[in-house]
């Protein structure tokens, strides 16, 4: 397979990238790590007129930790994800799903802030961030601006990006303590597959009381974008700590996401893996037996 | 648009002009003749044209040459050094972890990034690290023999 010409953009700063952005509009796309951009403009599906290199500004590279949050640079790899010891405690909810994309070299070269713009709605960093809270800042000549992550994500491919526009790093608060949490990822086969179906959870409890305090859960893959279970959510949130309990609300999130058909699986059997899921992903959180599932 | 832009080739610092749609993948087998490295998918699937890029595996397939400007790479023709082979190419031949061929350039890179960051891998942490390289003729399974063969026990 191989690409069309373009021309090629060498920005030194970011605002080098600012001013491209706003002498070319939509004939020039941001490249990162090119794992989305580079398959679709081989497979025609888009043909940029020039690409604007960002990999080689410092700015948007790295992670680095304030006291109460944590910032994500766009150009963080997913194998950076892995092995960053700031992921800790709640925050590791991210690692453990960058474990889970595409192949050691897809994950080498693949970047958080191209998983988000490229925004799939099986982009697998997005479920954890979700239920992480995530801010999106975005950025161009006009200055910064921050957003929820949910309000970034609007379509399957479309974004709150305006064209003069990168995004710049994701901000995460600090999860709350003792948040338990996990990642599901259900594919075709164990690895290099896109999720048929995902799930995020992290929730918080009261050991005295046996309940449930803080519960959020977001799926992948079952919607237009990923999305917050929010009727789940409330279901669970304050109330005791059960089997029963977890099985209704694994129910309702089922009943309250938008699956489609297509290639890969029918929504109907997407919905009804949302089920097993969600009830899977809350118990493995709370450390209770589940069977072994290799997912 | 042509652009210059060098590579280091398994340790030799090459100065080339290529234009912007030209892929690493590309580069080493038509530009510099390298064609131990693969192509299957052109995708980012199957592993293939893996190469390590600074040490690290990455899809040849799916990087602009101009995306590696300044950087080192190492294909499979790196690997041997004059007519000793790499201990890694000699356990693939000594397991039967090769049958067409078609995948091993790409495995053996894959497998030389696993033992440099992890010199003693589990069966697990080998087979994890070879998602990314299909093999249509072996199984598989010699070549995770082949590799953990290598793995260094304990302390010694
Ligand atoms: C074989 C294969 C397997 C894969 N498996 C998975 C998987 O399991 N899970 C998964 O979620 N994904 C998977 N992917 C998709 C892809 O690897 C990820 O989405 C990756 O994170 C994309 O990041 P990138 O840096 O390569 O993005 P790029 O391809 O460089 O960019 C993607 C899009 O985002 C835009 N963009 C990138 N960065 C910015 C920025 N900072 N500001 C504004 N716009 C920007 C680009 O213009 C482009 O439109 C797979 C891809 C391949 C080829
Ligand atoms: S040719 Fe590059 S992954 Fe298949
Ligand atoms: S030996 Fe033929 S594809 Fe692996």
């Amino acid at each position: 397979m191989r690409l069309k010409p373009f021309e090629f953009l060498n920005p030194s700063s970011l605002e080098d990238v600012f001013e491209l952005l706003v002498r070319y509009g939509n004939e020039a796309k941001c490249l990162a790590g090119g794992t989305d951009l580079l398959v679709q403009m081989k497979q025609r599906r888009i043909l940029p007129k020039r690409l604007i290199n960002l990999l080689p500004l410092s700015e948007l590279k790295g992670i680095h930790k304030a006291e109460d949050s944590l910032r994500i640079g766009a150009l963080t790899r997913h194998v950076d994800l892995e092995r960053s010891a700031f992921l800790e405690k709640g925050w590791n909810l991210l690692a453990l799903a960058a474990t889970k994309i595409g192949s050691p070299q897809i994950r080498h070269l693949g970047t958080i802030g191209g998983n988000l713009c490229n925004a799939s709605p099986s982009a697998d960093t997005a479920p954890p961030l979700l239920v992480l809270h995530a801010t999106v800042c975005l950025s161009s000549l006009k200055g910064n601006r921050q957003i929820p992550l949910e309000a970034f994500l609007t379509g399957p491919g479309q974004t709150g990006l305006r064209e003069d526009e990168i995004l710049k790093e994701v901000i995460l608060p600090k999860p709350p303590e003792g948040s338990l949490f996990t990642y599901l990822k259900l594919g075709r086969r164990k690895s290099m597959d896109l999720a048929l179906v995902s799930v995020a959870v992290l929730v918080t409890i009261n050991p005295e009381r046996k309940t449930f305090e803080q519960v959020r859960l977001a799926l992948g893959s079952v919607a237009p974008t990923p999305i917050r279970a929010r009727a789940a959510e409330k279901q669970l949130g304050g109330n005791l700590i059960g089997e029963e309990a977890i099985r209704e609300a694994a129910e309702t999130a089922a009943q309250e996401c938008q699956p489609m058909t297509d290639l890969r699986a029918t929504a109907e059997y997407r919905r009804e893996m949302v089920k097993v899921l969600v009830e899977r992903a809350v118990k493995q959180s709370l450390g209770f037996p589940i069977p072994p599932t290799g997912i | 648009m042509i652009y210059p832009m060098k590579l280091t080739v398994n340790d030799e610092l090459i100065e080339l002009e290529v234009p912007a749609h030209r892929t690493l993948l590309e580069v080493l087998r038509n530009d510099l003749g390298l064609k131990g490295t693969k192509e299957g998918c052109g995708a980012g699937e199957c592993g293939a044209c893996t190469v390590l890029l600074d040490d690290e595996p990455v899809n040849a397939c799916l990087i602009l040459a101009l995306q590696a400007d300044g950087k080192r790479v190492t294909t499979i023709e790196g690997l041997s050094k004059g007519s000793n082979l790499h201990a890694i190419q000699e356990a693939f031949i000594r397991h039967g972890a090769i049958q067409c061929g078609f995948c091993t350039p790409g495995m053996i890179l894959s497998a030389k990034a696993l033992l440099e960051r992890t010199p003693n891998p589990t069966e697990k942490e080998v087979r994890r690290s070879l998602v990314g390289n299909f093999c249509r003729c072996t199984g598989y399974q010699k070549i995770v023999e082949a590799i953990l063969s290598l793995a260094k026990r304990g302390d010694g």
